[in-house]
């Protein structure tokens, strides 16, 4: 399967569609992706209000910089219908749908999609969907939900619902998530889509937001999702390249570069033999870094 | 002409929110009690974003009550777009909003 497209999804902020206050905060923060929600943050009694203020506040304010996102009410909910015709007349780049469990609730999601785009004159296919995974169900369909549609733009997981679902205890060491975080990964990899971590729930420990934040970088996560503005630029810079990764790649891909010059089949740096995957990682992280807005001398962006 | 059946409220009394209470006021027209802070500056503005929404929205007898607290325009407007549709009982009919950006 092809890798996925390079977009920057590192960090996720949520803004509550019961706080007028909250949405229009939330533009003023670093985070890559600003998720309009309607639905756990807002109260049952509020519902048709959110819809309201999101698709007002986002007709008149929408901010230009980020990837907007929606999130809807669950598919089974009473909400979802008037969420989704609300949310595709925002037109959002994507929409966030909580609790999925399989590839036929994502036909279903993309059918009414297909339906509200044409009728609201909105270009067939532009609005992705964001799974969220918050069951053990969801886990073990992982794949097959992010290979459901070339809708499915990422899969989130949700670790606080998941964990319920589990009957285990949510902990800041998280092994009780570690499969499921490699599950959703690997789903997501084998049909190139991108994936989003959990959260770390305390906003007031940054040491060990921190350490939860090199644990989602080392596993290979796009992106974390973040509760509070406080833990956006931890999160942001421990998924932007450092100097040292950045340098490192420019030097692999100067090698093979020197190698394919002179013809030689066997290129190594350092001792180390250069192959594909090391290649495929130096593209990744000039990829990002090229996303991130980092200025690097050469042409090590178009290799 | 869409007509309200109850009393309705929406919005809080948070900062840069606003708390509208609607009443039906049966042949009686529009009475708009306004209470902000910023009256002085943005009253007019706010009356008229007001009056303009209830017109859109067919509304023509009602008591609107309004407890600013800084509110901007989008949200005053989502506000009484709220109350309006709990006081005459209605779902909002979202595929309006779609006729009304291809004019």
């Amino acid at each position: 399967m092809p890798a996925a497209k390079q977009h920057l999804f590192r960090t996720s902020l949520y803004a509550s569609g019961a706080s007028p206050v909250n949405m229009q905060q939330a533009v003023f923060y670093n985070e890559d992706c600003i998720v309009y929600d309607m639905e756990d943050s807002v109260p049952q009694s509020e519902k048709d209000a959110a819809r309201f203020m999101i698709y007002n506040m986002l007709r008149e304010h929408r901010p230009l910089e980020k990837h907007v996102q929606i999130r809807v009410n669950g598919l089974y909910t009473p909400y979802f219908a008037e969420d989704m015709q609300a949310a595709v007349l925002c037109r959002p780049d994507a929409i966030r749908v909580p609790k999925v469990e399989s590839a036929e609730e994502v036909h279903k999601i993309c059918a009414r999609l297909d339906e509200l785009e044409k009728a609201y004159g909105v270009e067939q296919g532009s609005i992705k969907i964001w799974c969220l995974i918050e069951s053990h169900i969801g886990v073990l369909n992982a794949r097959e939900i992010a290979g459901a549609s070339e809708r499915v733009e990422a899969l989130v997981l949700g670790a606080e619902d998941f964990t319920a679902s589990m009957h285990a205890t949510r902990t800041k060491p998280g092994w009780e998530v570690f499969y499921a975080r490699n599950m959703v990964l690997m789903g997501c990899r084998a049909e190139g889509k991108a994936c989003i971590d959990v959260v770390f729930s305390d906003i007031n420990d940054l040491e060990g937001l921190k350490e939860d934040a090199r644990m989602t970088k080392t596993m290979g996560f796009d992106g974390k999702t973040t509760i509070h503005p406080r833990q956006v630029d931890t999160v942001n810079a421990m998924l932007t390249p450092t100097q040292k990764e950045i340098r490192y790649a420019m030097r692999v891909l100067d090698a093979i570069r020197e190698g394919e010059k002179n013809n030689k089949g066997a290129v190594s740096l350092d001792g180390n033999m250069l192959d594909v995957p090391v290649m495929l990682r130096a593209r990744n992280v000039m990829a990002l870094a090229k996303a991130a807005g980092l200025k690097i001398e050469g042409d090590y962006y178009d290799m | 002409m869409l007509e309200l059946k109850k009393v309705a409220v929406s919005g809080t009394l948070e900062s840069s929110d606003v708390q509208i209470v609607l009443e039906p006021n049966p042949g009686k027209g529009i009475q708009i009690d306004l209470e902000s802070d910023v009256k002085l500056q943005f009253g007019d503005s706010i009356l008229e974003t007001v009056k303009k929404t209830l017109k859109k929205m067919e509304v023509e007898d009602a008591v609107v009550r309004i407890n600013d607290k800084g509110a901007i325009d989008c949200t005053i407007v989502a506000r009484l777009q709220t109350a309006v549709c709990r006081a005459a009982g209605i779902r909002y009919d979202w595929n309006k909003e779609a006729l009304n950006a291809s004019r």
